[in-house]
């Protein structure tokens, strides 16, 4: 049984510092096992989220030598090389108390999003689709709801836009509903306004950290990017539609 | 660790991470610098960019009065500088507002950020791609409309490359540019609003006119997008080196080996 050296932050928003703890480590042990050693043996007052510990809840994110992770999922060998371990709360959000942040502009954010609403039904059951026609729209539907985009994206965690700026999490959700091919909404205003697309410079972090591989950037914020592109910035396309309304 | 909003570390380049985060935009920046300033060189020259059958793609299509008879269009006579920087707008355009180079010129020359999970400049002041000069990205589809023009020419110009005086033939220099012809394509093939435009803002296929064959259409550039980084640092590299080779057939520095 190796020993490795854990320095976690402890303490609220305004103040706190990290704290070394030295852990027995055994083989195939993920953070989140390291956190709950420290819990139950050294400071059974360490706050900490977590709930299925199989990477599909998205509750234990955290950052881990810096870098965004699901705590569960995260492998202490993979930092054999690295020698203390840093763990930090996610930096985008208001700590609540050591590991555990606030994540609660995120469901603000989601409420913004104008709600799926399906066209009239084409058949006595429902709806007919084929496969090939929900594939854009299932890659989104499967996002965990882990906020590790929210809080690796340099357009909140840095210049701090939470109120302009939905964040590539809610930018995955509305593309889950607009290319879903029974909606009818037209999302192009929020994007633009509400929705804060344009503070997306592609720096493509949201899709590097996302634990479920959701190509967010290219399959989600760049198809959006371009739809807005359509009804506001491309002059071909006004011209179009102003002939097509007279 | 004070600060406004979670335990965030405001500071250029502040950042917990251990891991040598700074050498893929160092890379990038070297790279793109690199390139950049030999095209800039290359198109400024005006000269050694023709040995016949060979156009330097930088200069296809050559369109001033100064091109060489065998390969000019138009003929521009009012511009008196190099034939190729009237059509630089175009490629820099398209290569400049393109979704992959964003990435990499933001992270590499803007800092914005230099890496996930690492301090950057600029504050509250940031305005992202909302006002000038970034709002300009939004018109990457219209240097996509034009560089179709510019990607028929080099097409044109690449066939021209195998016919050489004494009739149909093959040489180092006109693989070399069916070569550079084939990446530009690859890169052209996966541009993000090519994809768009195609078949991505279709949500319902089975709802739309022709809708089978616009999902077939954004299939395909779908294979090609989803490797767009790698086709656009291979077409940029490769358009460097035909140019290079071409410069140095035409300067009688080398022998362009003739296969058949």
């Amino acid at each position: 049984m190796a020993k490795r050296i854990f320095e976690v932050y402890r303490g609220h928003e305004q103040s706190g510092q990290l704290e070394s703890y030295t852990v027995d480590v055994d083989e195939g042990m993920v953070i989140l096992d390291a956190i709950h050693r420290i819990q139950t043996e050294q400071a059974p007052d360490l706050a900490v989220r977590w709930n299925c510990k199989a990477g599909k809840c998205g509750s234990c994110s955290a950052e881990v030598n810096g870098q965004p992770k699901l705590t569960c999922m995260t492998r202490i060998s993979d930092y054999e090389n690295e020698g203390t371990i840093t763990i930090t709360p996610m930096k985008a959000f208001p700590v609540i108390k050591d590991l555990v942040t606030d994540v609660s502009q995120n469901y603000a954010n989601n409420k913004a999003i104008p709600r799926f609403k399906p066209r009239p039904k084409d058949a006595e059951d429902g709806w007919r689709m084929k496969q090939h026609e929900v594939e854009k729209a299932q890659e989104m539907r499967k996002c965990i709801e882990c906020f590790l985009c929210q809080d690796v994206c340099h357009v909140l965690r840095s210049h701090s836009k939470h109120e302009e700026f939905v964040g590539p999490a809610f930018l995955v959700r509305t593309a889950g509903y607009s290319m879903n091919p029974i909606d009818n909404e037209d999302r192009t205003e929020f994007l633009k306004e509400r929705g804060g697309l344009g503070y997306c410079n592609i720096t493509k972090c949201c899709t590097e950290v996302c634990p479920e591989h959701i190509t967010i950037t290219d399959n989600a914020i760049i198809p959006l990017k371009e739809r807005v592109v359509d009804r506001y910035y491309d002059p071909l396309k006004s011209l179009v539609r102003l002939i097509r309304r007279k | 660790m004070e600060s406004s909003v979670g335990t965030r570390q405001d500071g250029f380049a502040k950042t917990d991470r251990l891991d040598r985060w700074w050498l893929p935009p160092l890379s990038v920046f070297v790279g793109l610098s690199f390139f950049g300033a030999y095209a800039t060189w290359a198109v400024i020259q005006g000269n050694n960019y023709f040995v016949d059958p060979y156009l330097s793609p930088f200069y296809s299509p050559c369109i001033a009065a100064s091109c060489p008879e065998s390969i000019r269009f138009l003929g521009i006579a009012w511009w008196p500088f190099s034939p190729a920087i009237l059509m630089m707008g175009v490629i820099l355009g398209f290569r400049g507002t393109c979704y992959y180079y964003r990435k990499a010129y933001y992270r590499a020359y803007f800092m914005d950020p230099p890496a996930c999970s690492v301090g950057e400049f600029r504050g509250e002041n940031y305005k992202g791609e909302n006002s000038f000069p970034f709002i300009i990205q939004n018109l990457h589809r219209y240097f996509l409309y034009a560089s179709i023009v510019v990607w028929l020419f080099l097409t044109y110009d690449t066939g021209h490359a195998f016919f050489f005086e004494d009739g149909f033939g093959v040489g180092l220099g006109s693989i070399v540019l069916l070569i550079n012809l084939l990446l530009l394509s690859g890169y052209w093939f996966g541009c993000h609003s090519l994809r768009h435009l195609l078949g991505g803002n279709v949500d319902c296929y089975s709802c739309v006119l022709g809708g089978n064959v616009r999902y077939k259409a954004w299939k395909g550039v779908t294979w090609f997008n989803k490797k767009h980084m790698n086709w656009a640092w291979f077409s940029l590299a490769f358009v460097c080196l035909t140019d290079f080779y071409i410069r140095l057939v035409a300067m009688g520095a080398i022998t362009d080996p003739r296969f058949f």
